[in-house]
């Protein structure tokens, strides 16, 4: 029976609160940390998320009778209490495949966390957690090559990758820059990086720093006799510039390029990792501005929810944070998301923050990087909480050696073998990792000069954003 | 007092400074530890297999196979028993043992077992 229009504001639970519902196997569903105003009802501030981040607007208009907007409406399906949390509470919300363009990142993240976000009726908002219908996964284009064609192209096995990101960040001359590369990779790494604020900047341009680069890598293959790349940077004021120095990179034989997907953006981040799969070449993810969106635990988008988009979008590599390092991350909520990036089944998991199962079909999986404040004496831990499919960087940790970037990247390379040895022998490498790092020391002196440079340094401040976890 | 500085020894025209990706950067395997390494890629389920390559040839993605890899195969002694068998057909040669995982469709393990001599 067709319905009547009548002008004004409903409450939003009346049309968007579904208690009832089963979401379907093609719903998108999504699991948002609230806190509502005062005196607003947790089933209205649920409904009115699901309204505001799909059909919904402040007042009923006209036009909402010309289609069938019990079909498109987002629903509000249920809510819990966050553990620890007496303020907050999840709602879960499930929304109509149709809602969102196929293989559109852009257009999922802004309908899911748009205007919500400053919506009046909700004190703070964050998305914990997505489900994404596998029917809609099988549309995006996903991690250039993945996993497994990396480890082929670039001929590592049965062993985390090891890298460096190049120092001083800013200021080298391209020259300079390159012979950093260079003796980082002859010393025994697989890959260097172009830090996040390595664009083109005047004391650098991109043209010589990637000629200089290419020379570097070619110069310690031929040495070492193994497979080497450098994360060239193409983030880029514009799409037009990022494409040319792509193209660039690819003239001259390099392996891998690098792309900031936050700062860079979506739509240049889906474009590009479409161009590198069309043009055989590897794509380093960075996350510059992450923390931004990321850090805060009451509002804004969990990272594991930013992981998810960027395995849609594409990327080969993504920085994952370390455990361990300087940055932020706890621990179980980072293998959480390190799952995220590599299997191709994820099952729901609230010790580790993961609200849904997610299955990617048979979308790639993507590498993560673990990177910043770490050095030697780090690596056991490390390569027993990433496993194979890693990259480990070190970059102070590298370049900081004593004796030079080149010994530096020796002492990793052969404390990360020592480990992965130890590994595959039965050890259990956090409680044994001193015994086999100095054991390894005895036949490599530049392992033991790291071993004495770093032994003091450690990062052991409390992370701010925790896993919600019962406080009673 | 931390040790002196050392030069780090690498060249061009130094054949010892090539090296052939995992453990590599180790000491030679003695029997025992090739042993549990061969232990781990049964364990592993993984498909053992053999191969070597002329040390000048060892950037190469293709290395020759020895016969075909060993599919199915957990008994750890006739898995070293083809890689001893490998080396003395080919002294000279690196000889690399392979652990192929099926389900990832990549090798799940590889390294050298037994060193060729440089050239």
């Amino acid at each position: 029976m067709a319905k009547s229009y009548q002008a004004g504001v409903k409450e939003y639970r009346e049309t968007y609160w579904m208690p009832d519902y089963t979401p379907k196997d093609t719903d998108f569903l999504a699991c948002f940390k609230v806190i509502a105003q005062d005196g607003v009802p947790r089933e209205e501030a649920a409904a009115a998320v699901a309204a505001e981040s799909s059909t919904g607007t402040w007042t009923t208009v006209w036009t909402d009778l010309l289609t069938d907007l019990e079909y498109y409406k987002g629903r509000a399906y249920a809510i819990e209490d966050v553990p620890g949390n007496d303020e907050a509470f999840y709602a879960f919300i499930a929304y109509p495949i149709d809602l969102f363009e196929e293989g559109s990142v852009v257009n999922v993240l802004t309908s899911l966390v748009g205007n919500v976000f400053g919506f009046k009726a909700v004190r703070s908002l964050r998305l914990e957690d997505v489900r994404i219908p596998v029917a809609y996964v099988m549309t995006c284009g996903g991690p250039p090559h993945g996993i497994q064609v990396e480890r082929d192209i670039m001929n590592k096995y049965g062993r985390p990758m090891l890298g460096c990101t190049i120092k001083p960040k800013l200021g080298l001359s391209a020259k300079n820059y390159g012979r950093a590369v260079y003796e980082c990779l002859r010393g025994g790494l697989d890959f260097t990086k172009d830090d996040e604020n390595v664009n083109s900047q005047p004391f650098m341009r991109w043209r010589q720093r990637f000629d200089f680069v290419m020379e570097a890598i070619e110069k310690a293959e031929a040495e070492t006799g193994e497979r080497k790349g450098h994360y060239l940077n193409v983030t880029a004021p514009t799409p037009e510039e990022m494409y040319k120095r792509a193209e660039y990179a690819k003239e001259i034989g390099a392996p891998i390029i690098m792309h900031d997907y936050l700062t860079g953006g979506f739509t240049a981040n889906t474009g590009l990792a479409n161009w590198c799969r069309e043009n055989g070449m590897l794509l380093h993810i960075h996350r510059a501005m992450h923390a931004v969106l990321d850090r805060n635990p009451n509002h804004g988008i969990h990272f594991r929810v930013l992981t998810k988009m960027l395995r849609l979008s594409g990327g080969d590599h993504l920085h994952s944070g370390t455990v361990v390092g300087k940055l932020e991350g706890d621990r179980e909520a980072t293998l959480g998301w390190i799952d995220l990036m590599r299997d191709s089944f994820t099952k729901e998991d609230r010790s580790r923050g993961i609200m849904f199962d997610q299955d990617w079909g048979s979308m790639p999986g993507v590498i993560p990087v673990a990177s910043g404040g770490i050095h030697v004496w780090h690596m056991p831990a490390l390569v027993n909480i990433f496993g194979d499919d890693s990259v480990l960087q070190f970059g102070g940790g590298t370049l900081g050696h004593p004796w030079g970037n080149a010994a530096g990247a020796a002492a990793n390379r052969v404390a990360l073998e020592a480990c992965v040895e130890a590994r595959n022998h039965g050890a259990e490498l956090e409680k044994d990792g001193k015994q086999i790092l100095l054991s390894a020391a005895e036949h490599s002196p530049e392992l033991k000069v790291a071993m004495e440079t770093w032994k003091e340094i450690k990062f052991e401040f409390d992370t701010v954003d925790k896993l919600d976890v019962s406080h009673k | 007092m931390m040790s002196e500085m050392q030069d780090y020894a690498s060249s061009l025209s130094d054949v010892n400074s090539r090296k052939f990706e995992t453990f590599s950067y180790l000491p030679e395997m003695n029997a025992e530890q090739i042993r549990k390494q061969v232990e781990y890629i049964v364990s592993k389920g993984w498909n053992p297999a053999i191969e070597h390559t002329e040390p000048e040839n060892a950037f190469d993605h293709y290395w020759y196979m020895w016969k075909l890899p060993l599919f199915g195969e957990t008994d750890v002694d006739r898995v070293l028993n083809e890689a001893e068998a490998c080396h003395q057909a080919h002294p000279n040669n690196h000889v690399r043992l392979v652990g192929y995982d099926n389900y990832a469709q990549s090798k799940g393990a590889e390294m050298v077992v037994y060193r060729g001599n440089p050239v």
